[in-house]
């Protein structure tokens, strides 16, 4: 895992292109094997959880609560750190607020979650398995977001700030 | 079947969370799926491979607990396919607009104490309970 003692491939670019590559592909298995573990893979066991009215199973909170706890735990500890062990910054997220975009897309999320039982992570994580579904899913969700994108866009060119 | 189960949800959870941890650590990146996945195609040329090494790794490790545990989530028999299309579009587009799903507003951004995020998970999921409401006992899609 040591770097190359360039130092002037220190800026930007990672010292090694598959170092990364592998921390990400390690990450993801840990993610969709945890996703496993709680039971996130099966959309019936998520609805469980949503579904209020019904037999409510309230498992889910405690998928949500251990990995905000095991997460800010870990993000805490690294906080003075200077940059990322394989990359050459972090990549932190803007700075933007409460805004228009965030709070549609959110409720439209919600929809789709609240229809199907998938979310992202375990929608993918379901072509691991060949879940059928996924395969209905997924496609559906890549051709979504490209449109979101391609709306972006097009509020920026026309510099509307928010709304349709 | 569908019962409480604190401990097994509690160490995925933890497992999700230790990866969160480990792209952080090592990559500088936050762990958000539907960002990761948005970036794939569109992605600058040399941020794509770590992308799509973390989308393969999230079917790998579904598939290693499939494979070891013998827990085989069944595709539902009554679940109209045309649902689960409309469903993915709405998700896709949602998170795209939104900036952020499950993992990346809800966990990673829970975790840094973000009130976008924190505001952005309170959204879905209400707006996810009253979905399901509708879907399950009102118009009795299951």
């Amino acid at each position: 895992m040591s770097s190359t003692a360039d130092p002037s491939a220190a800026s930007a670019a990672p010292a090694s292109t598959a170092a990364p590559v592998l921390a990400a592909l390690a990450a993801g298995t840990v993610f969709g094997l945890g996703l496993g573990v709680a039971q996130m893979i099966d959309p019936l066991k998520v609805l469980a959880f949503l579904d209020v009215a019904g037999d409510w199973d309230a498992s889910l909170m405690a998928v949500l609560g251990a990995a905000v706890a095991v997460a800010a735990a870990g993000y805490a500890t690294l906080r003075g750190s200077a940059r990322p062990l394989l990359a050459g910054f972090y990549s932190r997220p803007g700075a933007a607020g409460v805004d228009g975009p965030l709070l549609a897309g959110s409720a439209i999320f919600g929809i789709g979650w609240g229809l199907a039982g998938y979310c992202p992570g375990p929608a993918i994580a379901s072509i691991g398995f060949a879940n059928p579904e996924a395969l209905w899913f997924v496609p559906a969700m890549v051709l979504g977001a490209g449109v979101a994108r391609w709306h972006a866009r097009r509020r920026a060119a026309a510099g509307v700030g928010g709304g349709a | 079947m569908s019962t409480w189960t604190p401990v097994s949800a509690a160490a995925g959870g933890a497992l999700i969370g230790a990866a969160a941890v480990l792209l952080w650590w090592l990559n500088g990146r936050t762990a958000g799926v539907s960002g990761i996945a948005g970036g794939l195609w569109s992605g600058a040329r040399g941020d794509r491979a770590w992308r799509w090494a973390f989308v393969a790794g999230l079917a790998l490790g579904a598939a290693l607990w499939v494979a070891w545990s013998g827990q085989v989530p069944r595709p539902r028999a009554q679940f109209p396919a045309a649902a689960l299309v409309i469903a993915g579009l709405l998700v896709g587009y949602g998170t795209a607009t939104a900036g952020g799903c499950t993992s990346g507003h809800g966990v990673c951004g829970l975790a840094r104490l973000s009130v976008r995020s924190l505001v952005a998970t309170g959204v879905f999921l209400v707006v996810a309970v009253v979905t399901t409401y509708v879907v399950r006992h009102l118009l009795h899609v299951a």
